[in-house]
């Protein structure tokens, strides 16, 4: 279980966040929509220690994430990058086996290979792939190797940043189905940030909005229709009028 | 009020400088303190040295090969005024291994490796790829810049030591070709006037420049603002600051090794 309490986190006089607070329950997926510098990404930053809160308190299954080895904390953890953030000095294959090649869980380079090529399988890559380099792949490939790096050491607990961005309709819909599956086959807690609401709506449990540095409205998805919190509303129907404001 | 804003900003100005020296102060300690621990990453290492060393080389020996003639040149056309013309194998090869070798192959690796390694860890910092390090349990300042420091700090000696010895025939080319210098008589000359100290004090340079292009490089990569104009700033800074550093840590060794 992932808990944040109280979290804040102000770069300058910019208060991304005033006082998130936030429950994942183990083996759930927890989606946080909001709009664009609502501290979603900061949130997530927050928790895998890239970004180091002003104040409040994170644990992961009651320990604060910020004390203790820092190596076996990062070894529990997957990430999807937005950009898909792939080695590009690297083949496809070393690209998804980095973690199986460095570290506690080195591996034989034959059998990383192997593992990488099995993990890109079950992303929707042929073999084929597995020597290219990133520059060589469209940008939904990407995200799909991205995904196989992300799931490579089978993490869990992966985290998902805004994984439908920059993508075709379609493309959008294999990608929200492959988190889904692989979430569910994986047993793993997922945290997925996005403004995509067929992504909201594939891949969620639970779904929180961020507004204002602040969860603003929090629960299973099957609620999120029904509520009548104009925030939500506003967001979930993409109106330009209502609480938040178009122009930010 | 406004006859002091002038001191503010001047003083604004050196505070800054100051806490940009500590920050990189820092960095190097961080960098130096990670060599010593595990683990390693030996194929970052052997890549590094490759890029720094190996294909630094033409450029470094080109330079040499010019700065030698035409510093034979110099030292024949000075040299005339006291009719000293003899000086110059012996000037050469001390100019040479002592001064113009180390600095002008510093600088030639600074254009060239501090701002590439600026360019792509800047880069890697904007696509987030070094949040992916991070994410992926390896210490991008261990995975990144630890590997290129000590590749730099080992392969620019080896370029300079090169570049020693191009410059050298360089100036041999022009003494015996435009100069009618004696072959043998300019080789034993050479020879004869070098002292080991000069090559090695130089060698000693280009381990210190080595050392500090590469952590520019690493030092402004890593600290890259955002987008094209981020790396882009990052790279200008990572060469500037390495060429004016090369200077100082010049003076300072030279201070050092010879007065």
């Amino acid at each position: 279980m992932i808990e944040l309490r109280g979290v804040t986190k102000s770069f300058g006089t910019n208060h991304v966040l005033r006082g998130v607070d936030l429950v994942i329950p183990r083996g759930s997926s927890m989606v946080i929509i909001g709009g664009s510098g609502t501290g979603k990404s900061v949130t997530l930053k927050c928790v895998l220690g890239l970004v180091r809160p002003d104040s409040g308190t994170i644990t992961l299954n009651g320990q604060d994430v910020t004390k203790g080895d820092r190596d076996a904390f990062l070894a529990q953890f997957g990430m999807l990058f937005q950009g898909g953030a792939l080695f590009d000095s690297m083949r496809v294959w070393e690209n998804v086996a980095f973690r199986l090649q460095r570290g506690a869980l080195k591996k034989p380079k034959a059998e990383a290979r192997e593992i990488a090529i099995e993990k890109l399988r079950r992303v929707g890559l042929g073999p084929q792939v597995a020597d290219l380099f990133p520059a060589e792949l469209s940008g939904g490939m990407q995200k799909r190797v991205s995904l196989a790096r992300a799931i490579a050491a089978d993490p869990q607990i992966i985290f998902f940043d805004e994984p439908t961005t920059g993508l075709d309709p379609i493309m959008s819909g294999v990608i929200n189905d492959l988190i889904r599956e692989i979430v569910t086959e994986m047993g793993a807690t997922a945290m997925t940030i996005t403004h995509d609401m067929s992504s909201v709506r594939a891949i969620a449990d639970n779904v929180a909005m961020l507004h204002g540095g602040k969860v603003r409205w929090t629960g299973p998805v099957g609620d999120m229709d029904a509520t009548t919190d104009p925030y939500v509303q506003q967001f979930i129907h993409g109106r330009a009028e209502g609480p938040i404001e178009s122009l930010r | 009020m406004s006859l002091l804003s002038p001191l503010a900003a001047l003083g604004r100005m050196a505070l800054g400088l100051l806490a940009s020296l500590g920050r990189i102060a820092i960095f190097a300690g961080q960098v130096v303190s990670h060599l010593f621990r595990p683990p390693w990453y030996p194929r970052e290492f052997l890549h590094a040295l490759i890029q720094i060393g190996w294909f630094s080389l033409p450029v470094v020996g080109l330079t040499a090969l010019f700065t030698g003639g035409a510093l034979a040149l110099q030292i024949y056309a000075g040299g005339a005024r006291f009719s000293a013309e003899a000086v110059v194998p012996a000037i050469v090869a001390i100019g040479m291994t002592r001064e113009l070798g180390p600095v002008l192959g510093g600088l030639m690796v600074a254009a060239r490796v501090a701002s590439s390694i600026a360019a792509e860890i800047g880069t890697m910092k904007v696509t987030e790829q070094i949040d992916a390090l991070v994410t992926l349990s390896t210490n991008p300042l261990k995975y990144l810049a630890v590997p290129r420091v000590l590749a730099a700090t080992l392969a620019v000696p080896v370029l300079v030591a090169v570049g020693d010895s191009i410059g050298i025939m360089g100036g041999w080319a022009v003494g015996v070709h435009r100069l009618d210098f004696n072959s043998a008589a300019y080789l034993k000359n050479t020879i004869n006037f070098l002292e080991s100290w000069d090559v090695v004090s130089g060698l000693i340079k280009g381990a210190a420049f080595g050392f500090l292009v590469a952590l520019m490089g690493c030092y402004h990569g890593m600290n890259s603002g955002r987008g094209a104009q981020g790396v882009g700033a990052a790279t200008k800074a990572a060469v500037v600051s390495a060429s004016v550093l090369i200077f100082a840590a010049n003076y300072l060794l030279t201070e050092l090794f010879f007065s």
